[in-house]
């Protein structure tokens, strides 16, 4: 008996070439579209031009390289690695958390990180003028790990590790109280909402190689702990008591996923801002296509997560050029209305 | 084969003792059956065993303490079948029972090529090849309980914990799921401790039973000295007539009173 036929077929036959083709197609339209710059079909062979040992004729001149590699490449790198740690991360606070509906930002990673910008914006505006590095998404990434630290520990001290109940009502409570301080700093400082607001909403727009170079390191860390407790997922997904009758620690699988997602999430809501709803959309959307085993979902919402969001960032640069239509709100535009047909197909099956 | 024995197990939960100074010994192969009114303490002792309760006193199987050992290795000693499984929807039939493998994979492995083969050995010999491919959510609670056995017997673990196994099950999947489990002990020596509330199965299938009540043994031995109508009577608070079939088989039937 062929004992392959079995589960994993799907996947290896069709999904992980094709989100990887998904990945290699966003990031050459990502490279290609945009103001200024060589003709289109240009930039491909510019692309391999470029690879080590190959030299062909691009036709494409210094300053033209220079739009495609120093302007439009980071923006593409860092869209895919901010897409690729937000999909990851709200798959895998969906696992931990047995709840279809929550993304990486439930433990108040990125209201800490809003209320972290929104401070140094607001109350310091002069910091790091002279600084080796900017300070606001230094400070964001602290105020993000702070929050999910505060609610970890509140909700962790009630309820004990065996239910997430608790900690899903305290990250509530805990988001509530971040953004009421948030809205009470802005009234006072109402000259900087503009400012507050577009840091917000997501600045994949003004990339460049250092913030790549920043983030890159959280998120490949997080990306390989996570993919390596994707068996553990699965396991989790019949419940702590029956899990732990398996063998598995449970609460310690809980706290290294929650952990590694949240570090990731926090060091890309720091230099992109908060890009709602992609860690909702992009596991579902693996789900769908790919069945709901974390062994599939782990390691193709890394790589679907990278093409949306390097999608979703070239409507914004088109539509309203030659202003900049922030990410956060082309996602939002895509995932509130996928979230409710979820909810109602989700309530249609059930 | 392994035989499993309790010394002065308590089981606590607050102020509320749930298991009271609990000892016993189950021989290997032996099927024990747990009898008593709801809250009794029977669903505690199976959680103290494999540790989802906490509790106190001792756990041995075959001459050494489960407290001892290992997570996963206690994992593949002892499988437990709860009363109330959380079967994801959209998890297939071979996915839930590739689960069972838990106790054998590393942290950072994933499932043999054995592990496989035996699921797939598992699912044949139980008739469930059909639903390997299939989603839980599309099948029959029937259905669904063979799985969760199928997934107890794929750790191979030596002792099965049974809560409640057939409470949400109609009389023909009752009975299809116990012979199951009969014919699983029969083929593999396992050793069964079960918690159930149908007297007359309980008695049918367990070679002993032991009647909780609040958390206390109050009778054990042969289905035959603890199904007895004055002790039914006075621990479960119920008028039952304890008939006796010409194959030795007890049957428990409810009376009621005639109105006025």
């Amino acid at each position: 008996m062929n004992v392959e036929q079995h589960g994993d077929r799907r996947f290896r036959v069709a999904w992980m070439p094709g989100a990887l083709i998904a990945v290699v197609l966003a990031v050459l339209l990502g490279a290609m579209i945009g103001p200024a710059g060589p003709v289109w079909w240009r930039v491909p062979l510019a692309l391999i031009d470029h690879l080590p040992l190959i030299d062909i004729d691009s036709g494409v001149s210094e300053r033209e390289w220079a739009i495609i590699w120093d302007i439009r490449m980071p923006r593409v790198v860092l869209a895919g690695l901010v897409g690729a740690m937000l999909s990851v991360g709200g798959a895998s606070y969906q696992g931990v958390f047995r709840n279809p509906l929550v993304d990486p930002y439930l433990l108040g990673a990125a209201a800490g990180a809003g209320l972290g910008a929104t401070l140094m914006i607001a109350i310091w505006p002069d910091a790091g003028s002279n600084w080796p590095i900017d300070p606001v998404p230094a400070v964001a990434f602290v105020f993000a790990l702070g929050s999910v630290a505060i609610t970890y520990l509140v909700g962790a001290s009630f309820g004990g590790m065996r239910t997430t109940a608790t900690l899903v009502l305290a990250g509530v409570a805990m988001v509530s109280l971040l953004t009421a301080i948030q809205t009470f700093v802005l009234q006072r400082n109402s000259e900087v909402v503009r400012e507050v607001y577009a840091w917000i909403l997501g600045r994949v727009s003004t990339a460049q190689w250092s913030d790549v170079r920043l983030v890159l390191p959280y998120v490949v860390v997080s990306c390989v702990v996570l993919f390596f407790h994707r068996r553990h997922l699965d396991l989790l997904r019949v419940g702590d008591d029956e899990a732990v009758t398996l063998g598995v620690p449970v609460t310690r699988v809980r706290l290294i996923v929650v952990i590694f997602a949240t570090l990731g999430t926090a060091a890309v809501v720091a230099v992109s801002g908060l890009i709602g709803f992609v860690g909702l959309v992009v596991p579902h959307m693996v789900r769908l296509i790919a069945g709901a085993s974390y062994r599939r979902v782990v390691p193709l919402t890394v790589a679907f997560g990278a093409a949306f969001l390097i999608l979703a960032d070239i409507p914004g640069r088109m539509l309203t050029a030659p202003a900049e239509l922030p990410i956060g709100v082309v996602t939002a535009f895509v995932g509130a209305p996928f979230f409710i047909v979820l909810l109602r197909t989700r309530e249609i099956s059930r | 084969m392994s035989s499993i024995e309790f010394r002065d197990l308590n089981v606590q939960f607050g102020k509320r003792t749930a298991v009271h100074s609990f000892s016993d010994t189950v021989r290997s192969g032996e099927w024990l059956g747990l009898i008593g009114p709801n809250g009794a303490g029977k669903s505690s002792i199976l959680k103290a065993i494999v540790g989802v309760v906490p509790s106190k006193g001792e756990v041995i199987v075959d001459g050494s303490s489960m407290a001892l050992r290992s997570r996963s290795r206690r994992a593949a000693i002892v499988a437990y079948v709860p009363q109330d499984p959380l079967m994801p929807s959209d998890m297939t039939g071979f996915e839930y029972t590739l689960l069972g493998r838990a106790p054998y994979v590393g942290y950072f492995g994933s499932e043999s090529r054995h592990d496989r083969a035996m699921v797939s050995d598992v699912l044949d010999r139980l008739e469930l090849s059909a639903f390997a491919d299939r989603r839980l959510g599309q099948l029959s609670g029937g259905e669904r309980q063979r799985l969760v056995i199928a997934r107890a017997l794929a750790t191979e673990a030596p002792i099965l914990l049974l809560d409640e196994p057939t409470s949400a099950l109609d009389i023909g999947h009752q009975q299809q799921a116990l012979e199951l489990v009969a014919r699983l002990r029969n083929d593999h020596g396992l050793t069964v401790i079960s918690a159930m509330h149908d007297l007359t199965l309980a008695g049918l299938y367990s070679d002993r039973l032991a009647l909780l009540h609040e958390g206390s043994v109050v009778a054990s031995g042969d289905p035959e000295r603890v199904l007895r109508p004055e002790t039914l009577a006075e621990f479960y608070g119920v008028r039952v007539t304890v008939h006796r079939e010409p194959d030795g088989t007890i049957v428990v039937i409810p009376r009621r009173d005639a109105l006025n």
